[in-house]
């Protein structure tokens, strides 16, 4: 019986218009199994997993549930052959309380009415079996992350899943709280549930799984005993290639500040402290990187440097006091900015890409004669882009939204260094782009950074940290708590850093 | 606060090529042709061949007579689907261009009556006091978003019902010339001074006939200018370009340096100002006082003559046009025992039928200009 | 915090069904304004204030508006605003009086209700099929609404052949149906009316109000009053209201459990139209059909739903105070006069409150405004009826301005949503 695989994905392929999103992905878990799915942005992971949920039918292949054939049509179908999914980004209604989000949809009813009463029996059953400690009858809007996950996971266990998806689960999550998942991930696994890891935290990875199967392209490469491989080499097996590796070869640091902050402190429209008496330095022709926990106040920091967020503390450009600046005075006085989400807050999708060129530059030269812009030379300017960054599309006049992730951030990227910026600020700037793009798009940070740009990068890949910094210090519940030479760090030392285990 | 507004507005189209032009003009097309059919549903009940009454409607349409009032009754309906398609091109919902106008007109027409000025300057005064009126009116929806995150599609509601209990009781009041023999209230006139000169002589120049008792109101020539005065602003200025960003997507254009407060103010008082203007062509072209029974809800027929031409100064042109013929052409049907109102169900079912084909034009384009980029750059593998 | 100090602070407290207000708050409150009204009454000499007559009235007029609040409060509960309620609420009033003329008032109201569902249908597929922004759809839903009802209206009445009484832009007179009366109290021996008529502080105004609300009370009126606590079981005691909701809180999260999120849609603004139908329906059984009559009821019913915080209680609530101001307003000038003294009274209360609280620049202000309110009172003999009709409106747009940073709409709410696509 213990061979029988609980889930067997075999020859799946799924094809979106023009694309393939899934190609011949062979996934095979057992029982009692906490199996790691890598790969990077755009591997097909999350494809994959809903197709599993249910909430996307595969073109080809097959799905086997504990050896029976299955189809499913929506996730109701994936979830009543114990099949139950964690989302990255939690599927909560705020306005509900524990109780009511868990049982939505498989709700108990005596007489018509919702019977509350049986199910908090069995939630706080549940939830005292995994040692989860969470009221049924507190509000979602109340509770911090680790509780929403773990709110999340009882939702999934409630309807008696066998199997639990969990997509990215560390990524909005501190260290300990990770801690925590992972003992938590040991009682199901005890129960003999199966739990498939969406991961591209290798070290993590590592920790906790029993099997490894790595995606690339949208198809399986291998499936491999955690135990046999390192971080290095799961590392290679996800990119295909070597590594690149995105050194700076000579300092090109001068002496002259660009940027000055002190005592920097932002605070959350509830009141946390998010950034905490901050301060910082980068000078021209320097790269500042800031490494850290997503959620440790780095976007925060940033929005704060762009006047999006109310802070209190200094803040100079070059020598001038820039801390009562708004938005617009701060962008034409030289910072670009090269934002995490760039659906949010990089483009306006449904414009042409020579509107968007405008986009933050509207009031400068050379688009802005008095009141009026100059349409036309938007359209030129945004021709030398294109060509510059090696944009992929057919014309500048298709709407944003039409151009892929690595394009449309080629066209951000291409903008925010025209202009003469003389400080970028960039959040995770190859944050979802291919591997080619990726390596263009740090070339043209080195190269603007030769001519004198200070830079002040965040990122979440501690290779092109480590790669492109002149100085690297690490960001940690709003403070700066380390400054490491990154011609000495290792993704291991920053590592630890960043979770606080080493100062 | 929800309620809002969603976050976009209906996006313009961007222009790229001549097949999505024509994709755009194929939605009102379409939404005529359904809203002509669901009418014709409605003549079938009511016992009358639709193709009779079609014809007639084109026949009485096209008369000289018709076409100067269609002209002169499409103005205020331009005006007030300006109003509010400016806000729509930031994702504001002005609904309270009603009040606003309602307001400006039983204003300017009590502050016209009550000055002595020289001709061209009391007229200029009156319109100033119109576009100050209803700026002011629009200016608290917009106050009330800013500082206290009202949405501004109920507080303009609100504000309807306000400002036509206010005008009421200061007509009834303060601002009434008792005319003996009459039981409408009303403003005292305006004097020849503030009054807007007829179009006659131009349309008699041109050999164009107007048949007796029908004037082309002057005001037209202030609908234009102000139409142009739009495009430019929307279309060509550094304001314009915020305005339209921030109604794309309010996060980027924030972002871009944009302040989204003084944006929704002065969208909102701009907006306003036009709205004052809605009343004017009856007031200085025709009836010279505000009473009781001034003109109403022209206010709300702006929101569908906006909604017909989405953002576009000339969009809001032919929907005012198309809303006034329809009026104007049904006018006569009652003699061959047809309820004139067919047309209120047809502008009725056109906007609502144009706002749905307007949204599978805008999925249309999508999928369109996805398929184009595609096949210029190679299929990558995407998430 | 952690988990367990989150439910060791819990530990106590009765579980939170709903956040809701408590009985015992409730009661006080209403002896309160019970209080207030006996005591303006008494000062002012304005008989109208709590007389049976006013009660009546204002549970009348307070029908439409929380039929159409109701509508709204379950359309919006699934996310879908619905402007629209003002063009259901018209074809309500049209089709329950011509259908209430022609075939009995029964039929009538059923006829409204139909009416006012496929209105909603409409919205329904304007916004939840084909994805149009749900305050355009409304906004033309009106201008449909209204104008198939002027058609129609013509078309029926507007002929040589109309049935007596009725005209281009008007019904003749449907036919009422039974009213009902609590016995003894308020009908036959009639013992609440004798009370009244003694004019004893408290004891007779709080016979007034009852037998206002409870006698000659016709039965459109009592479903409309069952419906609300009716609302209340569906939506937060059954399975369906839970899922109904929770597309309106998060569909994503919603249609990930398998909800179907576009059929709870919907049910939702179909019932939303149906309410509104009904609440037409209100208008026009037992009186006529008149173009323009519903003056805005839709509209206020959606202010009612804000005033109430969308629930449906505080939805009742703000329907009846509204219904109140709409009645006062239609008797007699006294009792209008007597209204501004009851504001005066009512903001004294708060002020007390407030300076409990500490909070004395707040104090100052609301005991300027009290002391504003009856200066005005003290000062004039009549107070002008255009002002006091947009009372309800003025009410809104101020509660929206204080207390917007504690109102809580679904999560969900004028948000778009498509299947398979994440916001």
């Amino acid at each position: 019986m213990t061979d029988v695989p609980v889930v067997r994905l075999a020859g799946i392929t799924k094809r979106f218009p023009g694309v393939v999103a899934n190609r011949d992905v062979e996934l095979t878990v057992r029982a009692g199994e906490v199996h790691a799915v890598v790969g990077e942005n755009g591997a097909g992971k999350s494809t994959l997993m809903k197709i599993l949920y249910g909430m996307q039918r595969p073109d080809e292949g097959t799905i086997t549930v504990r050896g029976e054939p299955v189809r499913f049509s929506s996730p109701r179908d994936a979830i009543a052959a114990g099949i139950g999914m964690v989302h990255q980004h939690f599927m909560l209604a705020d306005n509900f309380t524990v109780l009511e989000n868990i049982v939505l949809g498989a709700e108990p009813t005596r007489h018509g009415r919702l019977d509350t009463t049986g199910a908090r029996a069995k939630i706080v059953e549940l939830s005292t079996r995994y040692g989860f400690g969470v009221d049924p009858d507190a509000l979602v809007e109340d509770l911090g992350v680790g509780d929403r996950q773990r709110v999340e996971i009882l939702k999934v266990l409630y309807r008696d899943a066998r199997v639990l998806i969990l997509d990215e689960p560390t990524a909005v999550l501190v260290p300990h709280e990770v801690d925590e998942l992972f003992a938590s991930l040991g009682g199901l696994r005890a129960e003999g549930v199966a739990v498939i890891f969406i991961s591209h935290k290798l070290d993590e990875v590592l920790r906790v799984a029993d099997a490894v199967t790595v995606l690339r392209r949208g198809t399986t490469v291998t499936t491999v005993d955690p135990k046999d491989v390192t971080a290095r080499q799961l590392a290679q097996l996800m990119v295909g290639s070597e590594l690149p590796t995105p050194e700076t070869r000579e300092s090109t640091v001068t002496t002259v500040t660009e940027l000055t902050v002190e005592h920097l402190t932002v605070r959350s429209p509830d009141g946390r402290t998010v950034v905490e008496d901050l301060s910082l330095r980068i000078h021209r022709g320097e790269v500042l990187g800031i490494a850290g926990v997503e959620g440790n106040g780095q976007a925060e920091l940033v929005e704060a440097l762009l006047g999006l967020r109310a802070s209190s503390g200094t803040v100079r450009l070059g020598d001038t006091d820039i801390s009562d600046w708004t938005t617009r005075q701060r962008r034409e006085g030289g910072i670009g900015y090269i934002p995490e989400d760039r659906h949010r807050q990089g483009l306006l999708l449904s414009a042409s890409l020579w509107e968007n060129r405008m986009l933050g530059h509207q009031g400068r030269a050379p688009f802005s004669k008095g009141p009026w812009i100059d349409r036309k030379a938007a359209r030129t300017d945004t021709e030398r882009i294109v060509r510059e960054y090696g944009v992929r599309t057919p014309g500048i006049g298709v709407p944003a939204f039409a151009l892929s992730g690595g394009n449309q951030q080629k066209l951000v990227v291409g903008r925010e260094m025209s202009g003469d910026p003389s400080l970028l600020v960039a959040s995770h700037p190859t944050r979802g782009v291919d591997v080619g793009a990726q390596a263009q798009l740090w070339d043209h940070l080195r190269e603007a950074r030769r001519s004198g740009l200070a830079v002040l990068l965040v990122s979440a890949d501690l290779e092109e940290l480590i790669g492109l910094s002149d100085t690297l210090v690490v960001m940690l519940r709003g403070r700066l708590v380390a400054t490491l030479d990154p011609a000495t760090t290792t993704p291991e030392i920053l590592g630890s850093a960043m979770t606080g285990a080493a100062a | 606060m929800t309620l809002l507004a969603p976050e976009t507005a209906p996006p313009p189209v961007p222009r790229f090529d001549l097949r999505r032009l024509g994709l755009a003009v194929a939605a009102p097309l379409l939404a005529i042709v359904v809203a002509l059919a669901v009418a014709a549903v409605a003549l079938l009940v009511s016992g009358s061949n639709p193709l009779t009454v079609y014809a007639r409607m084109l026949e009485a349409g096209t008369t000289t007579r018709s076409l100067v009032i269609t002209v002169n009754n499409a103005v205020p309906l331009y005006l007030s689907g300006l109003a509010v398609a400016l806000g729509f091109r930031m994702g504001l919902f002005n609904i309270g261009v009603e009040g606003q106008y309602q307001l400006a007109a039983l204003l300017a027409a009590a502050a016209g009556a009550a000055v002595t000025l020289p001709g061209p300057l009391h007229l200029a005064f009156v319109l100033l006091v119109a576009c100050l009126v209803g700026a002011l009116w629009a200016a608290v929806p917009a106050v009330l978003k800013t500082t206290r995150g009202v949405s501004e599609v109920i507080s303009t509601i609100m504000l309807n019902v306000i400002a036509a209990g206010i005008a009421a009781y200061l007509l009834t009041t303060y601002l009434q010339e008792k005319v003996a023999g009459s039981n409408n209230s009303r403003t005292p006139r305006l004097d020849e001074s503030a009054r807007f000169p007829n179009l006659d002589p131009v349309l008699h120049a041109l050999g164009i006939a107007t048949p007796q008792g029908t004037r082309l109101g002057g005001f037209v020539l202030v609908a234009v200018v102000v139409g142009v005065v739009y495009w430019l602003v929307v279309s060509r200025s550094r304001f314009g370009f915020d305005l339209r960003a921030t109604g794309l997507s309010p996060s980027a254009s924030v972002a871009s340096g944009v302040s989204a407060k003084r944006m929704t103010i002065v969208t909102m008082l701009m907006s306003g100002a036009i709205a004052g203007l809605v009343g004017l062509p009856q007031l200085v072209g025709h009836s010279y006082s505000y009473g009781l029974d001034f003109t109403s809800g022209l206010g709300f027929t702006g929101i569908g003559v906006a909604l017909l031409g989405r953002g576009s100064p000339v969009g809001v042109a032919v929907g005012a046009l198309l809303f006034a013929f329809l009026e104007r052409s049904s006018a006569t049907l009652q003699r061959i025992d047809v309820p004139s109102e067919i047309y209120v169900i047809m502008q009725g079912s056109i906007v609502l039928s144009v706002v749905v084909a307007y949204e599978a034009v805008r999925r249309a384009g999508v999928a369109q200009a996805e398929r184009a980029v595609r096949r210029a750059v190679d299929p990558e593998v995407a998430a | 915090m952690t988990t367990s100090q989150v439910a060791a602070d819990k530990v106590g407290e009765p579980p939170r069904k709903t956040r809701g207000v408590r009985p015992r708050s409730l009661l006080l409150g209403a002896g309160l304004l019970l209080f207030l009204l006996s005591t303006v009454r008494v000062i002012s000499g304005a008989e109208d204030i709590t007389s049976s007559g006013s009660f009546g009235a204002a549970l009348r007029l307070a029908v439409p508006i929380g039929l159409a609040g109701l509508g709204g409060l379950w359309a919006e509960r699934a996310g879908i605003v619905n402007i629209g309620l003002e063009g259901m609420l018209i074809l309500g009033t049209w089709f329950g009086a011509w259908a209430g003329f022609f075939y009995g008032p029964w039929i009538g109201v059923l006829a409204a209700i139909g009416a006012g569902a496929l209105g909603g249908l409409l919205h329904a597929l304007a916004t939840v099929t084909f994805g149009v922004d749900h305050v355009v759809s409304g906004v033309a839903i009106n201008l449909l609404g209204a104008g198939t009802a002027r058609y129609l209206s013509s078309l029926a009445y507007g002929g040589d052949d109309r049935p007596p009484g009725s005209g281009a832009t008007q019904s003749p007179t449907v036919h009422g149906l039974p009213e009902v009366s609590l016995p003894v109290l308020s009908s036959g021996p009639d013992l609440l009316g004798d009370l009244e008529d003694l004019h004893w502080f408290l004891v007779s105004d709080a016979a007034g109000i009852l037998r206002g609300l409870t006698g000659d009370v016709s039965i459109i009126t009592l479903l409309a009053v069952l419906l609300v606590p009716l609302s209340v079981f569906l939506l937060w005691h059954t399975a369906f209201g839970l899922r109904l909701r929770s597309v309106g809180e998060n569909p994503v999260a919603a249609e990930s459990l398998g909800v179907p999120v576009y059929r709870m849609k919907y049910i939702a603004v179909v019932s939303s139209g149906a309410f509104a139908g009904l609440g037409g329906a209100a208008l026009v059984i037992g009186s006529i059909y008149r173009e323009g009559q519903t003056a805005g009821r839709g509209f206020i019913g959606l202010a009612a739903v804000i005033f109430g915080n969308w629930r449906p209680g505080g939805l009742a609530a703000g329907a009846g105070l509204f219904g109140y101001a709409d009645a006062i307003a239609l008797r007699t000038n006294d009792a209008v006069r007597g209204l501004l003294l009851f504001v005066a009274l009512l903001l004294v209360v708060v002020a007390i409150r407030q300076a409990l609280q500490r909070k004395l620049p707040l104090t100052v202000a609301t005991v300027l405004i009290a002391f504003a309110f009856f200066l005005w009172y003290a000062t004039v003999d009549t107070v002008p009826s255009q002002l006091v009709g947009f009372t309800p409106h003025l009410i809104t747009l101020l509660v929206l301005a204080v207390a917007s940073q504690r109102l809580r709409p679904p999560a969900a709410d004028g948000k778009p949503y498509r299947r398979g696509e994440q916001t």
